[in-house]
């Protein structure tokens, strides 16, 4: 690590700090965003999760080696971390912490835009069913049934084997594609719930439109748990990309991923395990963060806390 | 059956119990101060607004205040047969629940557990405090419906909460709290959520039970008739305070406290010319800030600046076992000065 | 009920059903002879034979009914990799799944339903405070990382256990005497404990939840009110209510342990079903892949049919009698 590095590494974590400290000030100024931040965790969550993004993004600046770079193959491979290599060497003597940020990139990446696809897909299929009704509804939800029957993993490792070298983007698709069963669900039953609603019956009344009826007014009402949804989404995406890529069918070697970094270190936990150990628990940090931000955000949307 | 002769069974004196809000709002005080007592056999109702602190009076009594949020002040003196309530140990405290002391509450439907048979919630506290065996306790729970009237016991005694109308369910309740054969009832808003029809029935069926086991009922409600037909006393509380207490005929002819009067005079009447409602202007304050001096002065149609300054403690008005918290019963001619 | 449960049978079996034309349907618009071309080299004259054999060069709705109608007769075809019929592969695996996802699940259940209860009961407290950070821990770690890193302590460091296989190879080869009965139990910790762990975590911090919420119910004012004993209070009232909310998650347990299983017994090279579809899937030998999914999915459909019926039994609201529940209008 050179000095850079750790000047780059210091500017992110103060930059993430005082983001989390001024979101959390706009915030208390608002009753529901108060709620949002009465655990000490939600704040501690955004703050990581910030982190974590601004390493991601600025990669290049806070790591001093590229991710493929061999630094010695004969006498720096597997080094325990020392003051040169903040989290060690692995076995093809690459600096764990360059692959770890590096692979923020990739992993980090992955689960945002694949819980995008998710809840979006989610959320339409969700909404149709649940304002449609009838066989609509019916046709919808056995798909979604039996879209739940066959376990993710399965699905996944058909798709992604039986298509030698996906890439990326259609990475990314296919988990999205296989994730958004549960959110439509969710979705189907709020809008249920809301379709009776005074406010929903009196658009229709007055003649708006279908399309109109469902996005303006019936999805603003059913934000709280699609929100919720997206941020473990997020997570749950983030693990499963790690899982595929860990079996080998994900993010390939030699691309870093954090599941990937482990696979490649599988092999030498014995004699290296801080090759597994730091992107591990990057990916932990990453979730558990998410779930101290999902637990604020329904904290903060629901709406049986709203002040009578 | 009534009467204030003999000892009280049931003494509260100086009763705070205060919560704690959120965000450093202040501390509700939603009880402050409360003074009264309940005379073997007789009903005495506890009326005023939402908000005014009568449910958590009634909670107060057998402890079931929730602890985190809310606390019963030291100081407060709640005793039954002379023992008090507040000092008692856990188990003892638990050994009058349900068993010397009953409590019934507003919401039927949400007050039963959904899992259990009414039979079962009902001999439960039969097993608990009497230790019968479950067999027993099933006849009892049986006897006990029977007792409320509800039609065919034997059957209903195996039915789910859900199974029976909302007037059953409450039925069910008084029968829970009786099994005991308690000496106090408390009813904390009976029949507030029951249609209007099943409203009295309720009521009847408390009075004749009342004079059937011979215990003594406290009445907490909202509601003016409700009290003029079934309580014996009355107290009227106002911003977690008591402010009048009377014989309900003498509350009803003579009401001291301007509040009270406003009350009754918020009632329509059938035999009076329709005219607009009355209505006490404002509203209730906040349990984290009353009112400095009377809590009632910002409201009331004859306040001087006494009243704003010194707050009137319980006067007695002269009628046999009427007091109210006053200063009109210590300068009476300033009733002329109404605004 | 009965009603009620033909047409959740009928139901579910048109489920399975739809899931093996899915997965028949993804496998065959894949690129690709599906006569295994990673793991190994099959003669090109062999799998010609054995395409004819098995009619693959037949139109895709021939082959189709030809599957359907063998798996009637129990037969579900031959797998190309392992030379053997896909019954005998799928025998001598699922064993040993059940023995991994049973311990596991009842390692999930157990401690999951125990922590939460008590954490229910010390609300807020050190123990609970200390509990809920450790439990999201442990929630949001990756299985197969939380396996390699039991592997690396305790099967390296400390030697407390084997680092895999089901059995010590060479005094236990089978299992015929209580020695290798013990010997497989102990091959067991591990993986288990794996699956276990996360899935208790995550059990743990549902349960505290649920038990929370129900805390606040009136009916549990009403059985203080009664003079119940505190503790009957929580472990009759509040604990049966909230394991309503716990059997509707029960049947989220099939799936995940399910996933669990490919990674789990890859890592710990334990020779169960999930390994077996992971290998199957990646040599396309098809007609294992379809077992595979077959009995994934029949699991999950038969873990929510549990679920259900568990829940019909646990919650009166839900009984649906043979007798009209009257109301009567009186009070």
């Amino acid at each position: 690590m050179r000095l850079g590095n750790w000047l780059a590494l210091f500017v992110a974590l103060v930059l993430a700090a005082e983001i989390a400290r001024l979101t959390r000030q706009r915030a208390l100024r608002r009753e529901r965003w108060r709620r949002f931040f009465k655990h000490r965790t939600t704040s501690w969550g955004l703050g990581i999760l910030a982190f974590l993004a601004i390493v991601a993004l600025a990669a290049p600046l806070v790591a001093p080696f590229g991710p493929g770079d061999q630094l010695g193959i004969v006498d720096l491979r597997n080094h325990p971390p020392s003051w040169a290599f903040v989290l060690g060497t692995d076995v093809l003597s690459r600096d764990v912490w360059s692959r770890v940020a590096w692979g923020a990139r990739v992993s980090l990446g992955i689960g945002a835009l694949g819980a995008l696809v998710a809840v979006s897909l989610g959320t339409l299929v969700g909404a149709t069913a649940g304002y449609y009704s009838r066989w609509v509804d019916a046709l919808l939800m056995r798909g979604v049934d039996v879209g739940l029957a066959l376990p993710r993993i399965f699905i996944l490792l058909m798709a992604v084997a039986l298509w030698d070298g996906l890439p990326f983007a259609a990475l990314v698709l296919a988990i999205g594609l296989t994730s958004w069963l549960g959110t439509s669900r969710l979705v189907r039953a709020e809008v249920l719930s809301l379709r009776e609603r005074e406010f929903v019956v009196a658009a229709r009344a007055l003649g708006a439109k279908t399309g109109r009826v469902i996005f303006r007014h019936v999805l603003p009402n059913a934000a709280a748990p699609i929100i919720v949804s997206a941020a473990l989404g997020v997570g749950n995406v983030l693990l499963l990309e790690a899982s595929l890529s860990f079996l080998g069918i994900g993010v390939a070697p030699p691309d870093p991923s954090w599941g990937s970094i482990i696979a490649e270190g599988a092999s030498t936990i014995y004699t290296a395990p801080w090759t597994i150990l730091f992107p591990g628990l990057a990916i932990s940090l990453v979730v558990m963060s998410l779930n101290a931000v999902a637990d604020g955000l329904r904290d903060a949307l629901d709406p049986r806390e709203e002040a009578a | 059956m009534t009467g204030t002769e003999g000892p009280a069974l049931l003494r509260v004196r100086d009763l705070k119990t205060y919560f704690v809000t959120e965000q450093g709002k202040g501390t509700a005080r939603a009880v402050d101060d409360v003074s009264f007592d309940l005379y073997p056999g007789e009903t005495l109702g506890i009326v005023g607004e939402s908000g005014c602190g009568k449910t958590v009076t009634s909670l107060s009594i057998l402890r079931l205040v929730p602890e985190p949020p809310g606390h019963i002040l030291p100081g407060s003196v709640i005793e039954f047969e002379g023992r008090n309530l507040l000092a008692l140990a856990a188990p003892e405290l638990r050994a009058v629940r349900g068993n010397q002391i009953a409590m019934i509450f507003q919401e039927p439907m949400t007050s039963l557990n959904p899992v259990f048979t009414v039979g079962d919630q009902i001999a439960e506290a039969a097993i608990v405090h009497q230790h019968l065996s479950r067999k027993a306790a099933r006849a009892r729970a049986i006897e006990m419906l029977q007792l409320v009237g509800i039609p065919d016991p034997k059957e209903r005694v195996d039915h789910y909460p859900h199974q029976l109308s909302g007037g059953m369910r409450q039925r069910v309740m008084i029968a829970m709290a009786l099994v005991c054969h308690p000496k106090v009832l408390i009813a904390d808003e009976p029949t507030t959520a029951l249609d209007v029809t099943i409203q009295a029935q309720i009521l009847e069926l408390l009075d004749r039970l009342q004079n059937e086991l011979g215990m003594a009922v406290l009445l907490i409600t909202h509601d003016l008739g409700v009290v003029a037909g079934h309580a014996d006393r009355v107290v009227v509380m106002y911003a977690g305070r008591v402010v009048e207490t009377a014989p309900t005929s003498g509350l009803f002819e003579q009401p001291t406290h301007p509040y009270t009067e406003g009350l009754l005079a918020a009632v329509p009447r059938i035999d009076a010319p329709r005219s607009r409602l009355h209505a006490i202007p404002g509203q209730v304050p906040a349990a984290t800030a009353w009112p400095t001096g009377c809590r009632f002065h910002p409201r009331c149609p004859y306040a001087w600046d006494k009243c704003v300054t010194q707050e009137p403690p319980q006067l007695e008005t002269g009628a046999p076992g009427h007091t109210a918290r006053c200063w009109l019963v210590t300068e009476p001619e300033r009733r002329q000065a109404k605004r | 009920m009965m009603a009620w449960l033909v047409r959740r049978l009928v139901a579910s079996l048109a489920i399975i059903f739809a899931v093996v034309t899915f997965v028949f349907i993804l496998i065959h618009a894949a690129p690709g002879k599906s006569c295994g071309q990673i793991e190994f080299d099959v003669d090109p004259a062999v799998c010609d034979q054995l395409t004819k054999q098995f009619g693959l060069d037949k139109p895709l709705h021939v082959q189709y009914w030809r599957y359907l109608a063998a798996l009637a007769q129990g037969n579900f075809g031959y797998s190309f990799s392992l030379h053997r019929p896909v019954r005998d592969a799928l025998a001598d695996t699922i064993p040993f799944t059940l023995q991994l996802a049973g311990a596991a699940l009842v390692l999930d259940f157990l401690l999951g339903l125990g922590l939460g209860i008590y954490q229910a009961g010390r609300v807020n407290r050190l123990p609970d405070v200390v509990l809920s950070h450790a439990t999201l821990f442990i929630y949001s770690l990756p299985t197969f990382w939380l396996a390699l890193i039991l592997m690396l302590v305790f099967a390296e460091e400390f030697r407390w256990f084997p680092v895999g296989g089901p059995n010590d190879a060479i005094l236990c080869p089978v299992v015929d005497s209580l020695y290798c009965v013990a010997d497989r139990l102990w091959h067991l910790v591990l993986p288990a404990a794996t699956l276990g762990l996360v899935g208790a975590a995550g059990t743990a911090r549902f349960q505290r939840a649920a038990m929370l919420e129900v805390a606040n119910q009136d009916y549990v004012r009403t059985a203080r009110a009664k003079g119940v004993p505190e503790r009957r209070v929580v472990l009759r009232h509040q604990l049966r209510n909230a394991l309503l909310s716990f059997i509707t998650r029960f049947g989220l347990a099939f799936p995940f342990v399910l996933t669990g299983a490919v990674l789990i017994e890859t890592i710990y090279a334990w020779p169960g079903m999930g390994r077996l579809a992971f290998d199957a899937i990646l040599t396309r030998d098809y007609p294992l892949v379809t077992a595979t999914a077959l009995i994934a999915s029949t699991v999950v459909v038969v873990g929510n049919l549990l679920a259900d019926m568990l829940m019909g039994v646990a919650d009166p609201r839900l009984r649906v009698r043979a007798s009209a529940d009257v109301e009567i209008a009186t009070a």
